[in-house]
């Protein structure tokens, strides 16, 4: 089963999402908070598409939906065709979209290795010695084989968040959730993950959705960034990015890039400013 | 295992074989310190008495108590009120945590369980475990049991509401990370809401132990025919004034000896925490 990485497996192209006038209301009714109003979009197969919006504007709200941990109360969310959440739906996750979390959630009680095993072991897809096995082998391929008998507290945030990857990434997910996970990071151990992802994508060509608030991070790894409104969350605007691959941080400093920065930086601002202003009212 | 063949891990464990040696060096400054301290009060204790210092006039020297602890050594009775104060305590003790655990886990983990129970052990927890006594002694047989439920009773609610909070206090991140790699409920409980809550139930077990012992010393002193805290008592009825104070530093001793048995048993329990 050592599949997660090998490119070939890839032929069979899957994780096309599917968000149709996707709405969120929490506590309908009564407070009636909009989170998510309307989100119409098709993620491709094998796409990485980014998020990019203010905190709290309801991007991980989206991100919930689609993860099934919240259900959605307006619209209809598909994968490769099958609805997986609609409103009165029963939400459902599943290990073909694998949420990696904005703080990190590896099991401090578990190993390193014994981490990455779980999704196997709790599927029951393979046994406890296998699953050990090709956890222990997954994490020598992409380089963390000396960290794999210690517990997660022993590790900086960086290597936790790839080991996390590697947890997600060995259950050969349709889809990855990223939920701004290289938010706790300082910014040179962001860069140096920002190339770990683009290394993984680049061998994996997962659909990655991809959130956070950080525009250059979204223009560096996307092929294409939707910015979204502060709350309620709407499709703002579609940037498609047409740097090559594979990329580098070295493109940040590009004129592509730039060009690329600057055509939607006044929309992202803007929104920022949105978000900023209503939460000194809210404060006052 | 095929990691030991590589340098690097080797290397690794290497470093990680030389890290305990500081601490063992910090550790035994410790013990050092602790051990001029404990001389340092054993002093002042017997300069207060020899100097009439008020208060004081009537406490045995330690030299006094000493030799009372040296000639109790002598006596079996002594070894047999350990073993009888040990027994009744880890048998409450022990009961406590095989219904505390198991009803927190279900109270932390099932919201409308939580709401039909939690009002009454809310009621039932303030009254302290000597309130009990009376009660105890009218309803069960024999002094033994009802010695041993006052005990129960000091460290199951302790325990119940720390495990009940240990469940609760568990990060919402870590329950959906399980359920996104397709653990089930079931699973989620042994593998994420268990493990998650055992440092919480362990500071329970901890607390909860040291409740037990100042029960225990009540207890017996109201229904016992023995033990470490009849002990004390009867030395004081008899007036051996040394042997009260060997009393309570064996009760003393045998709190500590407890408390660091469930110590032992939660670092091994717990590899991942550096909490105990």
């Amino acid at each position: 089963m050592a599949v997660a990485l090998k490119p070939d497996r890839v032929a069979q192209r899957a994780g096309a999402i599917s968000l149709r006038a996707v709405r969120k209301v929490y506590d309908p009714g009564r407070l009636d908070v909009v989170a998510v109003d309307g989100w119409t979009l098709d993620v491709a197969s094998g796409e990485f598409l980014a998020v990019v919006g203010p905190s709290g504007c309801g991007k991980t709200t989206l991100l919930n939906g689609i993860a099934g941990f919240d259900p959605i109360t307006g619209g209809e969310i598909l994968l490769d065709g099958e609805t997986i959440a609609s409103p009165g739906g029963s939400a459902r996750p599943s290990a073909d979209r694998v949420v990696v979390f904005q703080n990190g959630a590896l099991f401090p009680w578990k190993t390193v290795v014994e981490n990455v095993a779980y999704g196997p072991i709790v599927q029951r897809r393979l046994s406890r010695p296998l699953a050990l096995d090709e956890a222990r082998s997954l994490l020598q391929r992409v380089g963390l084989g000396e960290v794999a008998d210690a517990y997660p507290s022993r590790l900086s945030s960086g290597v936790q968040r790839r080991v996390e990857m590697v947890r997600a990434l060995i259950n050969d997910p349709k889809v990855l959730l990223l939920d701004e996970p290289f938010r706790a990071l300082d910014a040179i151990a962001k860069s140096v993950m920002h190339e770990e992802l683009l290394k993984l994508y680049d061998a994996t060509k997962k659909t990655i959705f991809f959130i956070t608030h950080d525009l250059d991070e979204a223009i560096l790894l996307a092929d294409r960034v939707v910015v979204s409104t502060t709350r309620p969350a709407r499709v703002k605007h579609i940037l498609a990015i047409d740097l090559p691959r594979p990329r580098s941080y070295r493109m940040m400093a590009s004129a592509a890039f730039l060009d690329l920065k600057r055509s939607v930086a006044d929309a992202v601002h803007e929104e920022a400013e949105k978000a900023f202003r209503r939460g000194e009212r809210e404060l006052a | 295992m095929n990691v030991e063949a590589a340098p690097s891990p080797a290397g690794l464990r290497a470093r990680n074989r030389t890290r305990p040696v500081p601490g063992r060096e910090v550790a035994s400054a410790a013990a050092l310190r602790g051990s001029a301290g404990i001389a340092t009060f054993l002093a002042l204790w017997q300069l207060g008495v020899v100097l009439h210092l008020p208060l004081l006039a009537k406490i045995p020297t330690p030299a006094d108590v000493a030799a009372a602890w040296l000639s109790l050594l002598r006596d079996p009775r002594y070894y047999l009120d350990w073993l009888v104060s040990f027994r009744r305590v880890f048998g409450g003790f022990v009961i406590a945590q095989a219904l505390g655990i198991p009803l927190g886990l279900l109270m932390g983990w099932k919201a409308a369980f939580r709401s039909l129970t939690f009002p009454v052990f809310e009621v039932l927890r303030p009254i302290p475990p000597l309130a009990w006594v009376p009660l105890s002694i009218l309803f069960w047989p024999t002094p033994e049991s009802s010695i041993t439920f006052v005990i129960f009773l000091g460290a199951f609610f302790t325990v119940l509401i720390n495990t009940l909070a240990g469940v609760r206090a568990i990060d919402e991140r870590y329950v959906r990370a399980a359920i996104s790699l397709g653990a089930t409920p079931a699973i989620v409980f042994r593998r994420i809401i268990l493990p998650g809550a055992l440092p919480s139930i362990f500071t329970g077990m901890a607390v909860g132990m040291g409740i037990t012992w100042s029960v225990l010393v009540a207890a017996e002193i109201i229904a016992g025919r023995s033990g470490l805290g009849y002990l004390t008592w009867e030395a004081y009825v008899a007036g051996s004034f040394p042997t009260i104070v060997v009393g309570m530093i064996s009760i003393g001793l045998a709190g500590y000896l407890s408390s660091a048995l469930v110590r032992i048993v939660a670092a091994r329990a717990m590899p991942w925490s550096k909490r105990f």
